[in-house]
């Protein structure tokens, strides 16, 4: 007996890697493999006209912020690198804080909607997300650019003579970022509010609590979990981003994301490159390990 | 303190807020639609209702080859990564704890974890290595890129249903000697078909609308639509890009919402 649920476990086994096996190549071909050969591209040399030597070299990774000065070979900080680097965290923490001031309380107000109702006001939230980022990113550049439409009408009404200049700026590439990314803060956020229990807001009433301190003592630490949720799902793809500040950014504000893809044309250093994209993957890896501690506590917590 | 018109539910500003929220999601969008239909070459002031916009997209051959291109890229890509996700997601669900299970569901979800500018270097260099050692620069391999990061979004829509599913039919089935092929086709597939045909749609649109994948693994002469569009934005913009964009957009609204109609029906 024994050894016939053995077979059948064996062959539930078999038949199992047999049906995963078509989506993992795949996958191993066109998203694992890739990123192992990054990493081992890292560990080369830069060949001349992009491309590498196969000879091991530890430079791409000490570029990664360092520099040797070219006349007198001495050590320093990669000043340009650093300030990218800085710009990254700086524009993406900006874009997660705008994203909970607008997020939060639209979150709030679907989750308080007649119960009907709230399907149909997260839809307007979700379709623009499922839109192409570039579109919108586009659509976002007609309205702000200087001959665009808020330029266009500020002049018209005698507000101001001459547009001013919001493209092409950090402001910009924050304003592209939080349009494309605020679906993602109001998504986990609504999905802790949707479940709070009205009663015990009440209570607070009750007890002759104000609505900034129901909000701050009862509301914010339930919604906890769906708050830091948000904040990561916005803050991993802003660290990452590429194609807004590539667009709203006009090649003068880099990020991290464009100044990978300069290694790979002007810049002709493949291995600082993938050196640059290992690192970034790495922090977005961090961010998103607090991520999945964030939702196993909100699972623990809703039981 | 309840009664009396006091709504504990409210908190000062944030309906404004919210409201404004919604507004600004929209305007740039609604903006975008309406001078796609604008007479003169401005894409801030207005002149009049025309097409010209749509017959110039429509007529330039750039345009049409990138539309094409897409189109088949997305074809092949929503229906590689669907098939796969299906197997995939009969494998991985009402089975047991198995070996190996976290390594599969990490592999599976990677596309959606790694930021898509590392994936996208990280093909860039994995298949120059191949377009050297093949001489092959062919549509081949964006399809199997797109197909590659499609996986997780036809996967996670086929799981939920399978999950969701009543196994009391299957267990009759199998109880009257149906093979388990025979118990897939004639039970679970016909139960199965609007997570798939989600799944499947929802491919298509990731697929449509990728642009950063894409503009990194394209060879010489493979604009897709996106791609094409990113490469006009450094050029003076006419409202032929607006035309596109609303066709683009139009595609995507109409599958987001068959999406959640799909989802939404019962077994």
């Amino acid at each position: 007996m024994a050894d016939l649920s053995d077979t059948a476990a064996r062959r539930a086994s078999r038949v199992r890697w047999m049906l995963l096996a078509p989506a993992l190549t795949i996958l191993l071909l066109a998203a694992s493999g890739p990123l192992l050969i990054t990493l081992v591209y890292s560990f080369l040399t830069p060949g001349a006209y992009g491309g590498v030597e196969w000879q091991l070299s530890f430079d791409a990774w000490f570029n990664v912020i360092m520099q040797r000065d070219i006349f007198d070979e001495t050590l320093g900080w990669s000043d340009a690198h650093l300030s990218i680097f800085w710009r990254s965290v700086k524009l993406s923490l900006l874009t997660t804080v705008a994203c909970v001031f607008f997020g939060f309380p639209t979150a709030y107000f679907i989750a308080t909607r007649p119960k009907k109702q709230r399907d149909l006001w997260m839809l307007l939230i979700i379709i623009p997300f499922w839109t192409n980022l570039l579109i919108r990113t586009f659509a976002v550049v007609e309205l702000i650019r200087n001959e665009g439409t808020v330029n266009s009408v500020l002049i018209a009404l005698g507000i101001i003579d001459e547009p001013i200049q919001m493209l092409f700026t950090e402001f910009s590439i924050v304003l592209g970022m939080v349009y494309v990314y605020l679906p993602l803060m109001v998504l986990p956020l609504y999905a802790s509010m949707e479940r709070l229990d009205f009663s015990l807001i009440e209570a607070g009433y009750d007890l002759y609590a104000t609505r900034l301190q129901v909000l701050r003592r009862i509301i914010l630490p339930l919604v906890k979990p769906g708050l830091i949720a948000g904040s990561i799902l916005v803050f991993v793809p802003s660290l990452g981003a590429y194609v807004t500040p590539r667009v709203m950014g006009g090649g003068n504000q880099l990020m991290i994301g464009n100044l990978i893809e300069l290694q790979f044309g002007q810049g002709r250093n493949w291995p600082l490159g993938a050196a640059l994209s290992i690192t970034l993957l790495a922090v977005v890896m961090i961010a998103l390990l607090a991520y999945v501690r964030a939702a196993g506590n909100e699972e623990v917590r809703h039981g | 303190m309840a009664d009396r018109g006091f709504d504990v539910r409210r908190q000062t500003g944030f309906t404004t807020i919210a409201l404004a929220c919604f507004v600004l999601l929209y305007l740039p969008i609604i903006l975008l639609v309406i001078y796609s239909f604008n007479a003169g070459a401005s894409i801030a002031i207005w002149e009049g209702f025309s097409w010209r916009w749509y017959q110039s997209a429509w007529a330039n051959e750039q345009v049409q080859e990138a539309t094409v291109r897409s189109l088949i890229i997305a074809v092949w890509a929503s229906g590689i990564s669907t098939s796969v996700a299906v197997l995939a997601a009969l494998a991985t669900t009402r089975t047991p704890r198995f070996r190996g299970q976290s390594a599969v569901f990490a592999m599976i979800n990677q596309p959606l974890m790694v930021p898509e500018i590392v994936t996208a270097v990280a093909l860039l260099i994995f298949f120059a290595m191949i377009k050297v050692a093949t001489g092959y620069t062919g549509l081949f391999y964006l399809i199997i890129a797109h197909s590659a990061f499609c996986i997780p979004f036809a996967y996670l829509p086929v799981r939920a249903r399978l999950q969701g599913m009543d196994l009391s039919l299957e267990q009759a089935a199998a109880d009257l000697y149906a093979s388990p092929f025979q118990v897939f086709r004639r039970i679970t597939l016909p139960q199965l078909w609007p997570g798939i045909l989600a799944g499947a749609m929802l491919a298509f649109v990731i697929s449509l609308d990728d642009v950063v994948i894409t503009e990194f693994v394209k060879s010489a002469g493979q604009d897709t639509l996106p791609t094409y569009m990113l490469g006009q934005l450094r050029r003076v913009v006419t409202p032929e890009i607006n035309a596109i964009s609303t066709v683009l957009l139009g595609i995507s609204v109409t599958m987001v919402i068959a999406f959640t109609v799909l989802s939404k029906i019962r077994n």
